[in-house]
């Protein structure tokens, strides 16, 4: 039984540029986009952390890294994937105890989840990195 | 009888389960973190090295470390499960990210011990 309601066929649209993601379903892919990459740069950030914290010379080497124009703006971005799926995350966490379920709350949640990592993400640029 | 297509004897629960447990884990970390660094104001090697010479600290973030590379395998082990179809490439991607992350792990115990 629960094979055949498994398998039956339903109607599938995967003509992605046609769709228009409404707002939930563009932070769930940048949910999916910016743990995707920060997982790619782990690498990276572990190595930043370990000269940060091995010798003066060395933390003073991170500290021209981070302060290249062109590596402020890397930071920054990474800044608000991690501070967008932080945000978005604790939303899921609220739709896993079914609260804000509804179509209205849903959509509201997404805008407050955009609004507060993108002014989280300011603040830390404003204080850290500039 | 149980006739599932469905594999494996958890059904992912466990998984679910820890995905959302090392979520918690890290944002409380996170909180921490940022309130440690409005306090202190690390912007000295000493200090910046002073916030994890504190043996709660580096207790707390070889925890955060931990449940960053726990989270990360389920999560990009789903993407994994996504978009990549064949079996073989999809296993060696899987075993690439555990043999990664595993050595990020002791990585990490060396950049908080060993500093």
């Amino acid at each position: 039984m629960a094979e055949m309601v498994i398998k039956k066929k339903r109607p599938k649209n995967l003509d992605l540029p046609t769709i228009r993601l409404p707002l939930p379903g563009i932070l769930s892919i940048l949910h999916r986009i910016s743990g995707i990459s920060i997982f790619l740069l782990l690498p990276f950030l572990l190595w930043l952390l370990q000269g940060s914290l091995s010798s003066p010379e060395a933390f003073a080497v991170v500290k021209g890294i981070l302060g290249h124009p062109l590596v402020k703006v890397v930071a920054l971005g990474l800044v608000w994937f991690y501070m967008h799926h932080f945000c978005a995350g604790i939303r899921y966490l609220f739709l896993d105890l079914h609260k804000g379920v509804d179509l209205e709350s849903a959509r509201l949640s997404s805008k407050v989840v955009f609004v507060v990592s993108i002014a989280l993400t300011l603040i830390v640029g404003a204080k850290v990195l500039w | 009888m149980v006739n599932r297509l469905l594999v494996g004897a958890h059904y992912g629960l466990k998984d679910w389960i820890i995905q959302r447990a090392t979520a918690i884990l890290m944002a409380v970390y996170t909180v921490l973190f940022l309130v440690v660094v409005v306090i202190v104001g690390p912007d000295s090697f000493d200090a910046w090295r002073g916030v994890f010479a504190h043996g709660f600290m580096k207790f707390a973030t070889f925890l955060f470390f931990l449940s960053v590379f726990y989270h990360a395998w389920i999560g990009v082990r789903d993407i994994w499960m996504d978009y990549i179809k064949p079996d073989g490439l999809r296993l060696l991607l899987m075993i690439a990210t555990v043999a990664v992350l595993v050595g990020y792990a002791g990585w990490a115990v060396q950049i908080l011990w060993r500093m």
